[in-house]
């Protein structure tokens, strides 16, 4: 670690500006990723602004129907919040496959949307790294690459995003709102990550000097027909090779609405609308969901050690779209897939 | 705003902990994590580093009644709370110990002891939260502690006695 | 004769239990000597090179650094690399931390910053700036193994490949079946819960008091008294619980020699622990590749066995493991040729880990049988029944107990391996894939030297002391029960004192040896004093013993009583205060029985049943029972046996689905050094375990004990896969088995 100061704001207005008088400074919540990153020199902040005496630690229901989740709801309390349960299981359900009970307890939603990538080149600081020192080069592309990205990677990155909750909240289409100098803004989730492309040190596009607030998530939360699988190296507690969400409006045997997304697969949660809408219609015939992963996985390219990942993505949107049509979600407690 | 330190860290922060039911005025520095603060200033090394990197689950402490792991908190982040460590879990403070941890020596769910704290704390947090419905729950919501020597089938046993104790379940074993 | 309350073989709870699940169990990095300063240590990112030079100033004038140091400004030490030879280094030159300027593997450390706090350590560190000129290395043993070569030195204790028998080549290709293949295990990092650690302290008189993490305190004394040519009487070492090693602690790691070099130097205690990561900067299990080859008759009675290896090992020394031998004693044949070679790469010398050897040979073995039974269509229990031998035939000795048929039958019947379709593919769960596979385990029954005193006080309380270890195995519970029915006392009234080296000398715990070692030892040492108490019991004036032989009484519940009237007797502590001491002591030593020896060897055997789930298209396996049915002469304490077994069963599901260290062979360097992308079994990886003894008398120890430590990880692996083939019809031979290779 190098030495930082230390603020500790009471409220948004003060974390803001103290933001935007030092971009060196990290927001600083649960922890659970950043202290984890400063102990590898990974980051080094100027200063820590430390938001944990802010107001933004309630859930509360908006005029539309849908949930307003302050940025320093911890993990666990979004996913077992009865509300998020009973309305948008697939946000819980992904909530607790990821990480572990000790980590949900202290990990914040705004944090999870921060989270950094698990490239081992990235958090290994005798190793280059254009995510950590921009101009270094990319040793994963060519090294070792099993956790890598089959989407959306450029000549320049190839990290995935981790986080299990994010995938949710993208097939959910949740907002971001972000307080900046300039005021607030909301920032829908498929905006909110992007792609490496040749600044990959940028995850996500909030500004420097902005805070994310809350994360909204609209009334349509598919509590019937929805499932996040995640297939990983480990039955529990470990990063997922590849992820999947889905969120489903049936009528009958006719899907209306079709929600997907994956994770571990790119550098934000993966969502195709054409893989959506070739679902939308029918009634998930094999043919039908052959066609959405065809979609989804358009353009994959594998490396050395990612390359299955292409076919276990395929196979695993097609049984997450088989769990969400027969309404049998995946269990994150029973280990036999759905 | 009621804390701000400018100085890059040369200036440690006065904040308060209480842990195990004692309150302690400590000033720190704002690098220094809750587990470091527990085992190197206040001599609690039942608190242990596995791997100080919320990889392993050692670490685990029981902080304003939620297990979390020590090793990714700095200290400073969390002036006011209490905290209650491997240490603290004997009832009354007496030499009498605490069911889990009678459970955990009955069963022999440990073999070097290392992770043993942070599988004691994880599994009282546990319990208390009533989320040990199964074996498989109890499996999945244990997984963020590692035991390398392999103890989890007898974890998971002492786990299921103390919380059916506790639900005063008297059902039999289905 | 003796009777005790808790008696051998009972499940008697561990004595050190309490100080567990307390915290009061304090760990190497857990001693605070006054005035402490803390170590942290810096590790080379290049595989193999030179240092041309260090900025240190950042880190110098850092607040609270002591002190920097590197090769450039290291104390002296020993000259000769003898010096630096601990009691199990494999041929060759051992590491020197700090030596010079060159760099032999990448994580080789290169600095240590002593400061006077950890946080001030740790951030200096990282300012620490290396100046260093890379040189080709070659970290991929696929490119190494075709310089492959026979180690020119054997490693002492260990038996090299035995010479060929037969004639393997021509049987092989006579036989009618024939099963060839090639097996690969991946880089296994020990990663025990607790990172390695030393603490010093040290005293105004030039004495060091060290905390060490080791599984055996005299090889970390001798190893710092050899390098700082200290005499040992200024040398002690005291290491009372060890948080796992499963191997990695049996030589003295690098953070030993720079917590004690540190404090020579700065004349202060200093604690040097390793982070996780630099937990891959030292030993490891090493890549091994295998071909096996059998040939058989029709019926599946082996005719020939071929069986090669090639494992890595550093450049600097020969490791060497019994990897191959195993084929040529767990099943009669008479044509057998079997080869171990090394394979030199750019990386630290790899160590034993949890059955060295056995978990990688046999794996590879009992893979190619369950191959052969289904080539053969033979049931895998039958085809190891009709190829079942008396004796070791590397050796030609008998083996000093072999309840293996018993193991294959009481496994059998737990699992009920009747369900088992002997076809793959034909059983479902549900959704899932359903198989069931066995193997054969088997790990050498071994022992070595060792000496323990026992102390007995007034109060009839006794104190068993030895300089053995208690990594988690059950030592120091095993060793009260031991004394407690050799004198008859509960195990209440006996205190178990372990891992210092002022108590008298016991080698490292290792080899699953110290049961069968140290528990002999303090059953002579108990013996040795029934015969004195009984002496002075005898002695005392009008006493009830004064006409008696030792034949006419009994030792029981802390008493002398007379066999023919139990009533009467007098208690240890009443004898001695009659005697007029204070202490009776007893101090006796151990040795492997070496005439016996040279007609048997001694084996532990095991029969594993594994049954697993697998979602074929997504190729995620689940173990959802292991059956273990052991053979391990007689069982000291059915809990702690049986929690050896798991564990290790627990460790082989690691092995065999998820466990991995990943190189970048471009830059010679291990890439998922942490806890989150190498992936040890969590809790619900783990499903049902039993874990069943078949109880032996045993030719060669005297306590009919064998060894448990290792056996339940040799086999597993392979029973694990069997089920993975008997579920899907797919082979898997190259470890671990993760979701890519079933889909």
């Amino acid at each position: 670690m190098n030495r930082f100061g230390y603020i500790r704001p009471t409220e948004v207005s003060q974390a803001v500006e103290a933001l935007a008088a030092d971009r060196e400074a990290k927001i600083i919540a649960g922890g659970t990723n950043l202290v984890d990153l400063m102990k590898y020199n990974v980051e080094r902040p100027s200063s820590i602004i430390d938001i944990s005496k802010l107001p933004l630690d309630t859930i509360e229901e908006t005029e539309g129907g849908g949930l307003r989740i302050g940025a320093l709801v911890t993990n666990s309390t979004v996913a077992y919040d009865e509300r998020v349960q009973a309305r948008w299981p697939m946000l819980s359900s992904a909530l607790l496959a990821g990480a572990t009970g000790q980590l949900r307890n202290a990990a914040t939603t705004g944090g999870n949307l921060l989270q950094r990538t698990r490239c081992y080149y990235f958090y290994d600081t005798g190793t280059p790294c254009n995510k950590r020192e921009p101009g270094t080069g990319c040793p994963a592309i060519g090294g070792v690459n099993r956790i890598h990205a089959i989407l959306g990677a450029s000549d320049d990155c190839v990290a995935t995003h981790p986080s299990d909750m994010c995938v949710a909240m993208a097939a959910l289409e949740a907002e971001v709102l972000v307080e900046g100098p300039g005021g607030s803004r909301r920032i829908p989730m498929a905006d909110f990550h992007r792609l490496p492309g040749d600044t990959p040190q940028h995850d996500t596009t909030l500004a420097a000097d902005e805070l994310i607030v809350a994360v909204e998530l609209p009334p349509a939360g598919f509590p019937e027909h929805y499932t996040y699988l995640k297939l990983r190296d480990r039955l529990s507690y470990a990063f997922a090779l590849v992820s999947v969400a889905v969120g489903l409006k049936m009528d009958g045997d006719t899907i209306q609405i079709a929600r997907i997304a994956l994770g571990g697969v790119a550098h934000k949660p993966w969502r195709v609308r054409g893989a959506e809408e070739a679902l939308e219609g029918t009634a998930a015939a094999p043919a039908d969901c052959a066609k959405a992963a065809n979609l989804l996985l358009d353009g994959a390219r594998g490396l050395k050690d990612n390359a299955f990942k292409i076919e276990l993505a395929r196979r695993a949107i097609v049984r997450a779209i088989g769990q969400a049509v027969a309404a049998t979600p995946q269990s994150q407690i029973d280990k036999r897939i759905a | 705003m009621t804390t701000t330190t400018q100085a890059r860290g040369e200036t440690d922060i006065a904040i308060t902990l209480t842990v195990n039911g004692q309150k302690h005025k400590l000033d720190v520095a704002p690098w220094v994590s809750l587990l470091d603060l527990l085992r190197e200033r206040l001599d609690l090394t039942g608190t242990k580093k596995g791997c100080d990197h919320g990889q392993c689950g050692a670490c685990t402490v029981i902080v304003d009644g939620e297990r979390i792991n020590s090793c990714l908190v700095l200290a400073v982040t969390r002036d006011g709370a209490e905290v209650t460590t491997v240490e603290g879990l004997s009832e009354d403070g007496g030499d009498a110990l605490h069911p889990m941890q009678q459970a955990f020596v009955d069963h022999d769910a440990f073999q070097c002891g290392y992770c043993t704290p942070g599988q004691l704390m994880s599994a009282v947090a546990l319990t208390k939260a009533g989320r040990t419905g199964s074996r498989d729950e109890i499996r999945e919501l244990m997984s963020g502690n590692l035991c390398r020597c392999g103890a989890y089938p007898n974890i998971v046993d002492a786990i299921e006695e103390v919380a059916q104790g506790s639900r005063g379940d008297k059902e039999p074993a289905q | 004769m003796a009777t005790a309350p808790n008696p051998i073989g009972e499940p008697v709870n561990r004595i050190d239990g309490p100080l567990k699940v307390t915290g009061e169990a304090r760990y190497a990095a857990e001693f605070t000597p006054p005035n402490l300063t803390h170590g942290y240590v810096v590790t080379s990112a290049v595989a193999r090179g030179r240092i041309i030079g260090f900025d240190l100033a950042a880190a110098r004038s850092f607040p609270g650094v002591i002190e920097v140091f590197t090769h450039e400004n290291r104390p002296n030490t020993a000259w000769l690399d003898l010096k630096y030879k601990d009691q199990t280094a494999p041929p060759g030159h051992p590491f020197r931390p700090l030596h010079d300027e060159h760099i032999l593997y990448s994580g080789q450390p290169i600095a240590l910053v002593v400061a006077d706090s950890f946080e001030a350590a740790r951030d200096a560190a990282a300012l620490v700036r290396a100046q260093i000129e890379p040189s080709g290395h070659a970290t991929d043993i696929h490119h190494a193994k075709e310089r492959a070569y026979k180690p020119p030195v054997g490693r002492a204790g260990f038996a090299g490949a035995p010479s060929p028998r037969g004639n393997a080549d021509k049987a092989f290709a006579a036989a009618p079946i024939q099963v060839e293949a090639e097996y690969s295990v991946a880089i296994e990092h020990h990663n025990p819960m607790e990172p390695h650690a030393t603490t010093v302290q040290w005293n105004a008189d030039g004495s060091l008091d060290i905390h060490d993490k080791i599984q055996g305190v005299t090889n970390s004394q001798g190893y710092v008294a050899g390098v700082f040519g200290l005499s040992k009487d200024k040398v002690r070492v005291a290491t009372p619980f060890v948080g796992g090693a499963f191997g990695s602690g049996l030589r003295p790691q690098y953070q030993l020699f720079l917590a004690v070099m540190a404090s020579l130097a700065l004349e202060r205690s200093v604690r040097v622990v390793l982070t996780r990561d630099q937990m891959w900067t030292h030993v490891y299990r090493p890549h091994t590749l295998q071909t096996v080859k059998l040939g058989a008759r029709e019926d599946g009675t082996l005719t020939a066995i071929k069986h090669d290896a090639i494992a890595g090992t550093s450049t600097f020394e020969d490791h060497q493991e019994v990897v191959v031998n195993w084929s040529g004693m767990l099943y009669h044949c008479d044509n057998v040729s079997l080869s171990h070679k090394l394979a030199r790469l750019d990386t630290y010398t790899p160590s034993d880990m949890r059955a060295p050897g056995g978990a990688l040979g046999v794996f590879a073995l009992e893979s190619a049988m369950d191959e052969l039974a289904h080539a053969a269509n033979v049931d895998p229990i039958e085809l190891r029944l009709r190829n079942y031998s008396l004796e070791d035939e590397n050796e030609n000795k008998r083996f000093s107990s072999k309840a293996l048929r018993a193991c294959y039958e009481r496994g059998a019947a737990a699992i009920d391996w009747s369900r088992r379709e002997p076809q793959p593919r034909r059983s479902r769960d549900g959704r899932e894939l359903a198989g069931m596979g066995m193997a054969t385990g088997v790990w050498e029954a071994r022992s070595n030297v060792a000496t323990v005193r026992i102390v007995l006080d007034t109060d009839g309380k006794l104190k068993v002391s030895t300089a053995s270890a208690d990594i988690g195995t059950g030592t120091y519970t095993i060793l009260a029960q031991i004394a407690g029915e050799t004198l008859g006392l509960p195990v209440d009234d006996i205190t178990v004192k372990l891992g210092d080296s002022d108590f008298p000398f016991a080698p490292i715990e290792g080899g699953s040896m110290t049961a069968a070692t140290v528990g002999n030892a303090v059953r002579l040492a108990g013996e040795a004093m029934q015969d004195d108490l009984f002496k002075h019991a005898a002695k005392i004036k009008d006493g009830p013993f004064t006409k008696l032989s030792k034949d006419d009484v009994v030792f029981a519940d802390g008493r002398i009583e007379v066999k023919a009237d139990r009533g009467t007797g007098l208690s240890y502590g009443e004898i001695l205060k009659a005697r007029g001491l204070d202490r009776l002591e007893a101090k006796k030593t151990s040795t492997p029985p070496m005439l016996k020896k040279l007609k048997y060897v001694g084996y532990t055997h095991s029969a594993i049943f594994a049954e697993v789930r697998v979602d074929e298209e997504l190729g995620q396996v689940r173990v959802i029972r292991l059956v273990i049915a052991a053979a391990a002469g007689r069982i000291l304490n059915a809990q702690t046996a049986r929690s050896q077994i798991m564990g290790a069963a627990v460790m082989a599901v690691g092995k065999t689905l998820e466990e991995e260290t990943m190189t970048d062979n471009r830059i010679g360097r291990f890439m998922n050094h942490n806890l989150a992308e190498y992936h040890v079994p969590v809790n619900a990886d783990i499903g049902d375990i039993e874990v069943l003894f078949v109880e032996e008398d045993d030719a060669l120890s005297p306590i009919d004990v064998k060894g448990i430590g290792e056996v339940g990880i040799v086999g597993t692996g392979a029973a694990i896969a069997n089920a993975v083939f008997n579920a899907t019809g797919k082979r898997v031979r190259d470890l671990p088995i993760t979701i890519d290779k079933l889909l």
